[in-house]
């Protein structure tokens, strides 16, 4: 076990995969020498070089596009789109071309892509960078979703997206990558298995559900409030499509009182589909409403003044769980 | 049409049997569609057989076609059975989608055919193929085929560039068939002739009549010759033609256009012009033609036959094979 950041496990997953399987490829911009706008895959183009690591031109949609029929023809390309806000340009190939030819095709077609991108809220990048758009593609029937927090849940996720059949959206955040953001690896190889929450802190009197980023503000409010007494249990969910629902009920019906911490925005957000689940399947259980914290619905600011209030505190945390409890 | 051609007469027959059955094939779908037999929409390619005949027997079988909406013939052509594709147009199990994709969605993993309804969306498909057959030091030709409206999009400028940057093997052939549903091309589009287009691209190009079979045959020919055996990177061809029927069946085409036009682009008929043709050269070929005639028309008999007896999916196949690997 070595401690490591959220970056080098991207990086080692991205070497490990690429040193395994010579099917997979790179693409996106500025990925080459340049290491890519956040420094993903940097030495990875000194290792393999322009025929496996592609510098794209500017052209979300065509680069994705020529990722979904490298796929169909026995490739596994995973492309990075450099911010999270520039998806929409790129939605027609993943919605209408990735998600369905293995279904439409009577299942004779596959499509496996890894799409990673970073939310990147946090650095005043404003409103057509800085979004969070997970829960869009949770509505999209065919793709699968990842959110790791931690170094070992980004490799062990990424190992497996791309070794998976299926095409993958995994969701990053720009605040993750930072050197806080440190955690214990395994030297060997190893995969997390979607569908598998985990449990990141065990407690009995009300569970949170973080996502991506929100994980760590919701340890942070677990660890502030067992000062007073108050025992929290935190899940990670960690693939959002597919849902380890099994877990999240569990936990639903052991405490009785739920809140759930995400970075997209509020209306029709990620909580928005849990909270739902959650009402379907675990209602009698529920002492009191699940509390959804989320960003505001607003196009995020530059200014740091403003964007600082986007998301959800670790403070409005403690006191969504004091309303609750 | 090229007079001089050194074809045989026996190459003349098939151009006229694949184009007949395409026909053929087409016209009673167009029947049947209007009868309510087939699911979602149909978009005949009546009038434009002779660019995807032509350029169809140019092709492998391990070479890869990316195709439209208006890709029965394209398909056909690559050698999917007209069983399996009749049956996919009414929805069927047997259909070559098992019922899933229908006319516009149309797949085969072992013939190589990949399709998009999505206009203009087929052309980075195609460049993604190409960049695995590249990578893997193949010797595969990619088709990408669509319309003049597909060249509208900002996925046809993304593609040609992507091709000639990574000089993959990728013919692109625009059937500029004038119109854009309803558009005509000179109000929706900037230049007179679409293979200008690729010149920005720095992709050589060259503008058929898409009428005349034994043109696109040759001009194909060349240019997947010159792709295979030199690596020498995208080629555009533009092929002029007409289509005779509405955008979709059922659909008003007297709106946009006049029937006059319509007649005069009738008279330019491929199949008819191949027909002369046969016949000038040997006047008693009429009784040949007449067998395959009959011959197409025996195999659209079955193929719809088969299609009819067909079971639709179970109700089991809604929700199968949304993913590869179960949840």
């Amino acid at each position: 076990m070595r401690e490591i950041t959220y970056l080098q496990a991207i990086r080692e997953a991205l070497l490990e995969e690429m040193k395994r399987d010579e099917r997979v490829i790179l693409l996106g911009e500025d990925i080459g020498k340049y290491g890519g706008a956040f420094t993903c895959t940097k030495g990875l183009f000194e290792i393999f070089g322009p025929k496996r690591v592609i510098d794209t031109p500017i052209s979300e949609d065509g680069f994705v596009g020529a990722a979904v029929g490298a796929a169909i023809a026995g490739l596994k390309p995973v492309v990075e789109i450099m911010f999270a806000g520039f998806l929409p340009l790129c939605m027609n190939q993943i919605i209408n071309h990735a998600a369905v030819f293995h279904y439409i095709s009577g299942g004779q077609i596959k499509v496996p892509i890894v799409i990673r991108t970073p939310v990147c809220l946090g650095m005043g990048a404003g409103a057509q960078h800085a979004t969070s758009p997970i829960a869009w593609f949770m509505h999209v029937p065919g793709l699968k979703v990842a959110v790791p927090s931690t170094p070992y849940d980004v490799k062990g996720l990424l190992k497996q997206a791309i070794r998976c059949e299926d095409p993958v959206i995994l969701f990053e955040h720009m605040q993750l990558y930072r050197k806080w953001n440190r955690g214990f690896v395994p030297d060997e190889d190893y995969i997390i298995p979607f569908g598998q929450a985990d449990k990141k802190r065990e407690g009995n009197d009300i569970t949170i559900i973080g996502i991506s980023l929100m994980v760590h503000k919701a340890l942070e409010a677990a660890r502030e409030l067992a000062k007073e007494g108050i025992s929290v249990e935190v899940i990670d969910p960690r693939t959002l499509v597919p849902l380890d629902k099994e877990t999240i009920i569990k936990s639903v019906k052991k405490t009785g009182r739920v809140v759930i911490a995400e970075t997209d925005n509020k209306t029709c957000g990620v909580g928005a589909e849990l909270s739902s689940i959650i009402t379907e399947e675990a209602f009698e259980s529920l002492e009191k409403p699940v509390k959804r914290l989320a960003a505001v619905d607003v196009p995020p600011p530059v200014s740091l003044a403003l964007e600082k209030h986007l998301y959800p505190s670790t403070k409005d945390i403690i006191n969504a769980i004091k309303e609750l409890l | 049409m090229i007079d001089d051609t050194q074809l045989d007469i026996e190459k003349l027959l098939t151009f006229y049997e694949c184009m007949t059955k395409i026909r053929r094939f087409e016209e009673k779908a167009c029947e049947l569609f209007t009868r309510g037999a087939i699911s979602g929409w149909i978009h005949p390619s009546i009038g434009q057989e002779a660019v995807a005949v032509g350029v169809g027997l140019q092709l492998r079988k391990e070479d890869f076609i990316v195709i439209t909406h208006r890709g029965h013939g394209h398909a056909i052509m690559k050698g999917i059975s007209l069983k399996k594709l009749m049956a996919e147009l009414f929805g069927k199990k047997t259909g070559i989608c098992g019922g899933r994709g229908g006319s516009m969605h149309l797949f085969d993993k072992d013939l190589h055919i990949v399709s998009s309804s999505i206009v203009g969306a087929q052309i980075p498909l195609a460049v993604g193929l190409g960049l695995s057959v590249k990578y893997n030091h193949e010797n595969r030709v990619i088709v990408s085929f669509f319309g003049d409206g597909a060249t509208n999009t900002g996925a046809f400028h993304e593609g040609l560039n992507m091709a000639a940057i990574w000089k993959l093997p990728i013919l692109f052939v625009c059937e500029n068939n004038l119109y854009a549903i309803s558009t005509h091309v000179s109000t929706a589009t900037a230049v007179e002739n679409i293979a200008d287009r690729a010149t920005a691209y720095n992709i050589p190009s060259i503008i058929v009549d898409g009428n005349d079979v034994i043109e696109v045959y040759e001009t194909t020919g060349k240019i997947i010759k010159q792709i295979r055996e030199k690596n020498s990177g995208p080629y555009f061809m533009e092929c002029k033609t007409y289509r005779w029927r509405g955008h979709a069946e059922g659909e008003m085409w007297e709106l946009y256009r006049s029937k006059e036009e319509v007649e005069r682009w009738m008279k330019k008929c491929p199949i008819e012009r191949l027909r002369k043709k046969l016949l000038e050269k040997n006047p008693e070929i009429s009784k040949v033609l007449r067998t395959i005639d009959e011959k197409i028309s025996r195999e659209i008999e079955d193929a719809v036959k088969f299609a009819e007896k067909s079971p639709f999916p179970s109700l089991t196949e809604l929700t199968k094979e949304i993913y590869v690997e179960a949840q």
